[in-house]
């Protein structure tokens, strides 16, 4: 497959997206890894919400 | 289960859990059937080959403007009904719309090149493009500085409902001025003027970056109502550690 004489330009705009989607998604995994870590850390030391205190 | 109830944060969050696999497979699947498309589509009779990046930079634009429009309703249910929800919604809405807004930005600019002979002009749709991404830097400045999340929350909300008047300065933009910027394509009266060989992968791939969009909203929901519960546990342990030794 050919993309012509502007195939720097389509590549570029191809690279771009998929490093920001990927930058994206890997901030979103490893946020929520993190989340999860702390919480987990926190109810180790048995601290609760409010709320699972009533339940 | 009512759709009241998903307004409740732990429920919301057992739905997300088994909703987001399936949202992801169907990403994914989309994403597969649209590059295939993207890659068997015919070149431009004009543009060549650099029509390929119609495919990203279309979708993109859209989901700019879809992330600004969530925050904007968002930001009523923050602002009328004060629902912690919304809030979160309307912040794990800036960053991906965000997100979207500079690959538009970049493939514009990149495809504006070999077509117009430029990377940037200082035209009303590249302009009011710019204004939107600068807007969502704006709102993530407020969110990400704020030190009490509430007073963030009220601040951006306002700047959401301000900043919704450039969507249709955006959409518009290319009929009220002389632009650069080629007039609406897709969605127009009297029907889409783009070839089929080109719209079918157009509005595949368009509905696969939807799909993402939502899916990457729902996780960064999720893990915004964790950190909300952190910050809630951490300081009940500081208010118990003062009582202790007070």
């Amino acid at each position: 497959m050919s993309f012509g004489p502007h195939a720097d330009f389509i590549v570029a705009a191809y690279a771009v997206t998929i490093f920001v989607i990927a930058a994206l998604i890997a901030w979103v995994v490893l946020d929520y890894s993190t989340q999860r870590r702390i919480l987990g850390g926190l109810e180790e030391r048995g601290v609760t919400r409010r709320s699972q205190r009533k339940g | 289960m009512p759709v009241i109830d998903l307004a409740n944060p732990t429920r919301f969050l057992h739905v997300v859990n088994r909703v987001l696999p399936w949202l992801i497979a169907a990403t994914l699947f989309l994403f597969v059937i649209g590059f295939y498309r993207v890659m068997g589509a015919p070149d431009d009779y004009q543009q060549g080959a650099t029509v390929k990046i119609m495919f990203l930079h279309v979708p993109a634009a859209w989901l700019g403007m879809f992330g600004w429009g969530l925050m904007s309703v968002a930001a009523l249910g923050t602002l009328v009904w004060r629902h912690p929800l919304a809030d979160v919604a309307g912040k794990a809405a800036a960053p991906i719309g965000a997100a979207f807004t500079l690959i538009c930005l970049v493939t514009g600019s990149l495809w504006g090149r070999p077509t117009w002979g430029t990377y940037w002009v200082w035209d009303a749709r590249l302009t009011s493009m710019l204004v939107l991404f600068l807007l969502y830097l704006g709102v993530l400045a407020l969110y990400w500085t704020a030190e009490e999340p509430g007073r963030g929350a009220r601040a951006a909300a306002v700047l959401s409902l301000v900043g919704a008047v450039n969507l249709p300065i955006i959409k518009f933009s290319v009929d009220w001025w002389n632009t650069l910027h080629q007039p609406a394509s897709v969605f127009r009266m009297g029907g889409s003027s783009i070839d089929p060989a080109l719209l079918t992968p157009l509005l595949i791939m368009a509905v696969a970056f939807t799909l993402l969009f939502l899916t990457l909203h729902l996780a960064v929901m999720r893990n915004e109502i964790l950190r909300r519960r952190v910050r809630s546990m951490r300081l009940q342990q500081a208010q118990k550690l003062a009582e202790a030794s007070a």
